[in-house]
């Protein structure tokens, strides 16, 4: 990107939005809390007191603190490691393989690229969720299968998206001339195939770690995925069920952490969709 | 070029592309029946000790579990012996239940069916409306549609359930907290399911809306005196439909997947509340036996949506 950018001089370059900025300031947070907790919090996430069981947000616990009295703010804070993890991290692989098979499937010829796209359409046509389960059926559950899981299910669009970017671009003038002179296909796959092919799989994939990460905790929520001491925003909702009716403040911020971060990462996703499609 | 094609011709290609339908339909169940027999297989520890689960028994009784499940037979007998099975509409037997998958499914499938039809029927009505309501509206309502639609996708679904649950069953007391099986206890679980669907339709609604809005004809009917009203209604919505078509073999998983949580927040029961048990518990003829149910519903589902095109667009009749 250090090359020199030529810009139509009369063409305006909106700034960015308000809600860009909003979503872009949450997001520093969340990844804030998620790199340094202790920052933003004084308390440790599994001090308990019994004490302080259900104690409405106020004065010292601004979120209020769960059954055995600990602090529901702290625990959301070191829960957006986990889930944040557990979204970027599903999505990665999902992305590394994706890349794989969608380049093996354009470049390696008509049996590979038959095999592979028939396992992704067989893939995308279980039904997400459903896939998860059977999958954890097998693994059994916790946190690193659930990651697996969700890469599992989420990999085909990227394999698709992928295949369709290089078939077009291994047309394109610029590849015919690397090709003519001599470079070796490796070289032109991985200097000139996979940098362009690669812009739109990084937008896909920003909004996709949202819907990962909303995946991630619904996982931990049905028990499949963290488990209920961890301070993940899913288990602390599953672990707060009992106590809904009495202590709303255990069944609310939770959950509002899990939207904000979505929402943002929807919102920073969707601006730079709009980036790249020359959009504003 | 097709009104030049001979009748003869067009009927084939026609037909041609039904049995390619046809054709991919049964590589797509025949997969999820592949990667199911796959599961089982790569399950650790033996099929066999998944049967006995956690009880402890003799030798003799784990020999007598292996002869009845045909597990000393080849893995290739095993696997044609299985797909032998599903074509016949045979899931298996649930290790947990002590019933066939078939019956235990069966059983489940009216409450899940009664969730996802209310869900989705009420997602559909209210996605309508706020499409109708907000497109080509001024910046403002557009604004705060499009807003209100970004939030209703990015909530969690269990999320919204419990804060459901918490408002109204809890605190105010309208409606049941846990099961339920009347029309009182449908509510909560359908609008949980129905909001994250809505938020995307009318998404995807409003967008057909305004682009059907620019047409010309729209202009010939605003010229002939038509309400505005009428225009949206008449004229706009079956065109914003279309695109609505497209996405719903995608929302049936979706609302599968919801179904899951949403029988586990509301306590009710359902094919959810069955595949949750047998997933913890190992069940994986159960599983399977949703899974594989789930594709075939998904097939169908898609080749009846390719159907309905042809009704809503005339068009389309003419062009295959």
């Amino acid at each position: 990107m250090t090359a020199v950018t030529l810009r139509a001089p009369a063409r305006e370059r909106p700034g960015i939005r308000p809600g860009v900025w909003a979503a872009s300031i949450t997001l520093a947070l969340i990844v804030l809390a998620a790199v340094a907790p202790g920052l933003l919090t004084h308390g440790a996430p599994h001090e308990s007191d019994a004490l302080m069981a259900l104690q409405p947000p106020g004065d010292g616990h601004p979120f209020g603190t769960d059954a055995i009295g600990r602090d529901v703010f702290t625990r959301i804070v070191y829960g957006a490691r986990q889930s944040l993890l557990a979204g970027v991290g599903a999505t990665v692989l999902a992305v590394s393989a994706g890349t794989l098979l969608g380049l093996l499937a354009a470049l390696g010829g008509r049996v590979a690229d038959e095999i592979i796209m028939r396992l992704t359409d067989v893939t995308l046509s279980l039904p997400t969720l459903l896939l998860a389960l059977l999958v954890l059926t097998i693994t059994g559950p916790g946190t690193l299968n659930s990651i697996y899981a969700i890469a599992l299910y989420t990999m085909p669009s990227y394999t698709r998206l992928v295949r369709v970017q290089t078939m077009v671009i291994r047309r394109s003038g610029y590849v015919e001339a690397a090709t003519s002179l001599g470079l070796t296909r490796a070289w032109i796959v991985l200097r000139h195939i996979l940098p362009n092919a690669f812009a739109p799989l990084l937008v896909l994939a920003t909004i996709e770690v949202g819907t990962a990460l909303v995946a991630a905790s619904s996982l931990s929520f049905l028990g499949l995925g963290a488990r209920p001491p961890a301070p993940e925003w899913g288990a602390m909702l599953a672990g707060g069920r009992d106590y809904f009716s009495v202590a709303w403040w255990v069944a609310v911020f939770p959950g509002v952490a899990v939207t904000l971060t979505v929402l943002s990462i929807t919102v920073v996703g969707r601006a730079l969709q709009r980036r790249l499609e020359g959009r504003g | 070029m097709t009104k030049a094609a001979p009748r003869a011709r067009r009927t084939r290609r026609r037909l041609r592309a039904v049995l390619v339908r046809l054709a991919t339909s049964l590589l797509v169940i025949w997969g999820a029946a592949t990667v199911s027999f796959a599961a089982l297989q790569l399950t650790p520890g033996s099929v066999a000790d998944a049967l006995v689960g956690t009880s402890i028994v003799s030798p003799q009784v784990k020999a007598q579990i292996i002869a009845d499940y045909g597990l000393d037979r080849p893995v290739l007998t095993q696997y044609l012996s299985y797909l032998g099975m599903v074509v016949r509409g045979d899931l298996g037997h649930s290790y947990q239940l002590n019933e066939s998958v078939g019956t235990a499914i069966w059983a489940q499938l009216g409450a899940s069916l009664q969730l996802t039809a209310a869900g989705m029927g009420l997602a559909l009505v209210l996605a309508t409306v706020l499409a109708l309501l907000t497109a080509k509206r001024s910046r403002w309502i557009r604004g705060v549609s499009s807003g209100a639609e970004l939030v209703g996708t990015s909530v969690p679904i269990f999320w919204v359930g419990i804060l459901l649950l918490t408002v109204f069953s809890f605190q105010l007391g309208w409606f049941p907290a846990a099961g339920g099986d009347g029309l009182g206890g449908l509510i909560l679980p359908a609008i949980s399911m129905a909001l994250p669907v809505t938020a995307l339709l009318a998404q995807v609604m409003r967008e057909g809306l305004e682009r059907a809005l620019d047409e010309p004809f729209v202009l010939t009917a605003r010229a002939r005196g038509m309400s505005d009203a009428a225009v949206r209604l008449r004229h706009a919505l079956r065109h914003a439909l279309l695109p609505v078509i497209t996405l719903a073999g995608w929302l049936f998983g979706l609302l599968l997947g919801a179904m899951v949580v949403i029988e586990q927040v509301f306590s009710r029961q359902g094919l959810g509340t069955l595949m949750l048990g047998a997933v913890t518990g190992k069940d994986l003829p159960v599983v399977m036996g949703v899974v594989l149910l789930t594709a075939s519903v998904y097939v169908v589902i898609n080749t009846l949506l390719d159907l309905l095109y042809l009704v809503i667009d005339p068009r389309l009749r003419e062009a295959t």
